[in-house]
């Protein structure tokens, strides 16, 4: 009798044990993920400000202010308030003298591994991608991440012809990425050998965001204003 | 009494040593163990990648190590692995946080493979067969020795890989513009080629000590 009523009740006090044992750990990891977020949320989040900071005057070079635009829902400028969030956001880079140099973009699609970030600034004078920065990407170390090292690769963003048509309606020439060795036109991306299709990526992402913000920059661009 | 509390200290100060010294050489994870190769074949295409991962990964072992070592006596059996791996995953999740509020450019270069360490298993083999029986002391002693042990091999491989693979070491060139990239030395091929390259001349060695 006494023997069965063990057997009974060891199971339930087993499984409470193994329940709070879980429950215990689980509560104690949550608390200690919660602490590190919280410790580290302000510092990550300046650092990224710091390096999305430092793109914008990577990719528009000769630029001395910057100021932050948001697309409102009628599809015009405004400027971004401190800590306004918004979906779409361009960066215009004005000169010491207060006047429009370009515009940094923020472009994003999928690569090999996971989604890309891309910012590329454009000069809408002359109709060009003046320089290009990865934000984000998890591309394979050694081969696909040449789209952020590989020198060759970046000296295709240094005057990138990204023309609009005669009514800035949409791009002349859409954006390619061509066989690496065989690009001959302004508007086409010279790819990697042994990264192709990261750098194919990067072509369809700028020539996605091109056509989508170019002909809206272009119609609106008296808005982008230094005040 | 009093003989008894000289006799101790020293004792326990040789097996913490011990337990240090084995994971470096006599039990190296991964030139004997051969643990954790998915890390060891997959970040060490730079030296500057490798030390970075094996830091990281000495780190998660190392307060695994302590806090599964603390709770032992309260983890009941049935339920331990999933104990583990959750503790593991927790300091995972630090450890990336902790990263990139040091530097978003670290975290960009190594990017998927921090959250890849949970899935190390020398983290788990660490716990299951030393934390979760020896006392806290005991296992920080055994973590930093597997830590130090496990960066230690993937240097060496990131180091001969990085070398050969793109004539740099930590970035910087070493050798002319002359010589050509061996590519298939950062393709994972590579990887393979270095490892079976450094468990060879850990047998050699080896062997060699054991004979003489």
């Amino acid at each position: 009798m006494s023997a069965t009523i063990e057997q009974q009740e060891q199971p339930t006090s087993n499984s409470k044990k193994m329940l709070t044992a879980m429950v215990g750990i689980g509560a104690l990891c949550a608390l200690l993920i919660v602490l590190t977020y919280e410790g580290t949320a302000e510092r990550i989040a300046f650092l990224k400000q710091e390096a999305l900071q430092n793109a914008i005057f990577k990719v528009l070079p000769g630029i001395e202010k910057t100021r932050a635009f948001y697309l409102d829902k009628e599809g015009h400028f405004q400027p971004l308030a401190e800590n306004q969030k918004e979906a779409t956001v361009v960066y215009a880079g004005f000169t010491g003298q207060g006047e429009l140099a370009g515009i940094a973009i923020q472009g994003a699609g999928q690569g090999y591994a996971d989604v890309i970030k891309v910012l590329y600034g454009y000069n809408p004078q002359k109709e060009e991608i003046v320089g290009f920065y990865v934000l984000e990407s998890k591309e394979t170390p050694g081969l696909g991440d040449k789209i952020e090292k590989d020198e060759v690769f970046l000296s295709n963003f240094e005057a990138m012809d990204v023309k609009l048509n005669a009514d800035k309606s949409q791009l002349v020439n859409p954006v390619t990425t061509v066989k690496s060795g065989e690009k001959n036109n302004l508007w086409e991306v010279d790819g990697i050998t042994g990264a192709t299709i990261s750098s194919r990526a990067i072509g369809n992402i700028l020539n996605e965001s091109t056509s989508e913000m170019l002909p809206i920059i272009q119609r609106n661009i008296s808005e982008l204003k230094i005040q | 009494m009093s003989t008894v509390l000289e006799k101790e200290p020293p004792k326990k100060k040789d097996l913490s040593t011990d337990e240090f010294i084995k994971g470096l050489w006599k039990e190296n994870p991964v030139f004997v163990q051969v643990l954790g190769m998915c890390p060891v074949l997959a970040v060490t295409n730079t030296a500057s990648n490798a030390l970075a991962m094996g830091l990281a990964t000495a780190f998660v072992l190392l307060m695994s190590n302590i806090l599964i070592s603390a709770l032992r006596n309260f983890i009941p059996k049935q339920v331990r692995i999933s104990s583990y791996i959750l503790i593991i995953a927790t300091f995972v999740t630090i450890i990336d946080y902790v990263i990139q509020a040091i530097s978003v450019e670290l975290h960009k270069s190594l990017g998927a493979f921090i959250s890849l360490i949970v899935v190390n298993c020398l983290i788990l083999s660490r716990a299951e067969a030393f934390a979760s029986k020896n006392t806290i002391g005991k296992s920080i002693m055994d973590a930093l020795g597997m830590g130090v042990g496990f960066t230690f091999g993937l240097l060496c491989l990131g180091v001969v890989r990085e070398l050969l693979g793109s004539k740099s070491l930590f970035g910087f060139q070493v050798f002319p513009d002359q010589f050509q990239d061996w590519i298939v030395m950062i393709l994972p091929a590579g990887g393979f080629f270095t490892l079976a390259f450094w468990l060879l001349v850990f047998n050699i060695f080896k062997s060699k000590k054991t004979s003489s």
